[in-house]
């Protein structure tokens, strides 16, 4: 019989940690703590969940019907309006007052509102796809580089508005007949804005590969048999992360934005259909007397871009590792 | 450089015959008809005829290549007689007479040369656009120089807020928004643009100048948000050189240092965006024409969409898509002539 032998030897008394350890920061939580230094970013990240939030449970709440007309209570005006001027015709049941037909403004607020943020984010994330695909097939595959980036240098060589204009005054009746009229004019706004916003996301993201690509990570991964898919599913995407989520930001915003412009200039979304830009372009005729009405789809347009460019700002400083830590 | 440029500019004219193409054939899917608005009393035959006339019925190759001839042929032959005829530029040299009555790009709402009509509206947009890009400018260069040197200052925390406000608030907002305090409330500046105003005294030049305030701050503060970021971060990139700290300790006042040294190479960049912003701008202008009732190019642009003019409507998005493959070339050349280090071999 042998003593058993002690399960570990004992550590050596130098080489010992003196107190405890910091604990393991994931990358994210750096992230995150650069992240909320930025007060801008705070606050736009904070008014965008509000405002989505708000327009996606709001007309739950609020159940008044955008559409429903009430000539009787026609032109009514806010009801802050009160304050300054007595005579004003308002009430508590229309807080935001009401248009030309009596439809409620706080109604079609949120539901322009939802409108608005679902064209926005599902062109947001369509030019996403696109972008992200062309740039890491461009990036990765050495045959398709020199095509694809001609490609994305004839289209940000197209004029955007004027083509966008084309094309829904094109497409605007064939999409009406298959998806309906609210339905198609959706699929074609959203399919428009992203067709003719995926170019910088490429771009960006065909460098940052290129760059990825001749690292030793990847003659690791190479070499140990991975396919070339899970290469770029494991490897590559997880780093060009970043810029991604930065212009998705940019995304947003800017597909707000036009889908807003479409609207104003009228060939947008069908005309009994609110959307924050639609409502503009209406009430502009009667700016005179009810600058409200031009006011209040400005106002909420704006604040979620500002929000919207705040974030994107937030989010770049957070997420290069050069600026984060300083 | 020179080959350079040579080599790009050919390789442009391939480009432009392209984006042509993609233009012509996506209006070839449009479903309006020019004779939608002729009475329903007019025999089909007769229909059949008049779409002829206008050039509809034949192959769609066939077309493309006929407005190509009229466009790149027949219209520099009109526009050389009329430069050789009647302009004081040229007026002097003997009349041409390179055009023989061929067939111009006739437009489907007029019945009269597309390009007649665009050389009349180049006039208003250029006025109101490219003033409101030159005010951009100016205002934009001081703040973008002034919030990099003082980096993080109250001046550069208020005007990187402003730049935001300006990077999102869209000009169909601003427009109205503008109109609403200045015309309406105060009764300042004319809502609308008149572009019938003809400037021969003072009092004419002085009501042009208050029309035209408006539409020029509403596309200056687009322009003024994006140059002036770009002026701030080429300025900070340059502020933390080391040729900057050498022209400090050799005793350069910071007047010398910054303007001279700093700025001059922080403009390279600079000056690039602002080629490249050109075009876009041409862009922006459409809704800002359309708040104003500018009767500009964006506008004829709008009015002939909505009626199916389909050969102005290719004419006017040709010409915008030459402005920035040719603002693209420029911004290019520009900077290969600006920075000494970029070679192009």
């Amino acid at each position: 019989m042998t003593d058993p032998l002690p399960a570990s030897p004992a550590p050596i008394e130098a080489l010992a940690d003196k107190g405890p350890l910091a604990p393991p920061r994931s990358q994210w939580k750096d992230v995150w703590d650069q992240f909320r230094k930025h007060k801008g970013a705070m606050f736009g990240g904070g008014f965008l969940i509000f405002i989505t939030i708000a327009v996606l449970i709001g007309p739950l709440i609020w159940q008044v019907d955008a559409q429903k007309l009430d000539i009787r209570n026609k032109d009514m005006r806010p009801i802050w309006t009160a304050l300054l001027d007595s005579s004003a015709k308002v009430s508590w049941t229309r807080p935001f007052g009401t248009d030309q037909l009596g439809r409620d403004q706080f109604a079609q607020i949120l539901q322009g509102g939802r409108i608005s943020m679902a064209v926005g984010w599902a062109a947001m994330v369509l030019s996403l796809v696109i972008g992200t695909t062309v740039g890491v097939l461009a990036g990765f595959v050495k045959k398709a580089d020199g095509i694809l980036m001609r490609l994305t240098d004839l289209f940000l060589s197209l004029p955007i508005l004027p083509m966008l204009l084309v094309a829904v005054t094109l497409f605007r009746q064939p999409l009406r007949q298959a998806f309906g009229p609210e339905g198609g004019m959706f699929v074609l706004i959203v399919a428009i804005i992203a067709v003719t916003s995926w170019m910088p996301t490429a771009r960006i993201v065909r460098g940052d590969i290129l760059a990825l690509k001749e690292r030793e990570f990847i003659l690791a991964a190479r070499s140990i048999g991975t396919t070339p898919f899970k290469i770029v599913q494991r490897h590559l995407l997880p780093n060009v992360l970043s810029p991604i989520m930065v212009s998705a930001t940019l995304g947003l915003a800017t597909a707000i934005i036009t889908e807003s412009a479409l609207s104003f200039l009228g060939v947008g979304f069908p005309s009994d259909f609110p959307t924050w830009g639609k409502m503009l372009a209406d009430a502009v005729s009667r700016m005179q007397q009810y600058p409200e009405r031009v006011m209040l789809p400005g106002l909420f347009i704006s604040l979620t871009v500002l929000s919207v460019n705040y974030l994107g700002d937030g989010l770049r400083d957070a997420l290069d590792p050069r600026i984060r830590g300083r | 450089m020179l080959t350079f440029a040579v080599r790009r500019l050919v390789l442009a004219v391939p480009t432009l015959l392209f984006i042509s193409f993609v233009i012509f054939m996506l209006l070839q899917l449009a479903p309006g008809d020019p004779m939608a608005q002729v009475p329903l009393t007019v025999p089909p035959e007769v229909k059949q005829k008049m779409r002829e006339a206008l050039g509809v019925g034949e192959p769609a190759l066939v077309q493309y290549w006929k407005w190509l001839v009229q466009v790149f042929w027949t219209e520099p032959k009109v526009f050389i007689d009329w430069a050789t005829r009647s302009s004081g530029l040229l007026g002097w040299l003997p009349d041409t007479q390179l055009y023989q009555d061929e067939l111009r790009v006739i437009s489907w709402q007029t019945r009269s040369p597309v390009m007649d009509t665009v050389i009349q509206r180049i006039p208003q947009t250029l006025w109101v656009v490219g003033m409101a890009y030159v005010v951009g400018i100016l205002i934009a260069l001081p703040i973008g120089i002034y919030s990099a040197y003082r980096q993080y200052s109250v001046f550069d925390q208020s005007g990187t807020f402003i730049t935001m406000i300006g990077f999102s608030i869209p000009p169909f907002f601003t427009g109205p928004l503008l109109i609403v305090i200045f015309s309406v409330q105060l009764g300042w500046f004319p809502s609308i643009y008149d572009t019938t105003h003809i400037v021969n005294d003072w009092a004419s030049f002085k009501f042009q100048l208050q029309q035209m305030i408006l539409p020029v701050m509403v596309l200056a503060l687009q322009t003024t948000a994006q140059i002036s970021r770009y002026m701030r971060a080429s300025m900070l990139d340059n502020l933390n050189q080391d040729y900057v700290r050498t022209a400090r300790a050799k005793g350069l006042s910071e007047a010398v240092v910054v303007t001279v040294h700093v700025l001059r190479n922080s403009m390279i960049p600079v000056i690039t965006v602002i080629a490249l912003n050109v075009p876009a701008i041409f862009g922006g202008a459409i809704i800002t024409e359309n708040v104003f009732k500018v009767n500009g190019l964006g506008q004829l642009l709008i009015t002939a969409l909505f009626a199916s003019d389909l050969p102005m409507v290719m004419t006017i998005t040709f010409i915008f898509a030459f402005l920035i493959v040719m603002f693209n070339l420029i911004a290019d050349i520009l900077y290969g002539l600006l920075d000494p280090r970029i070679r192009y071999d």
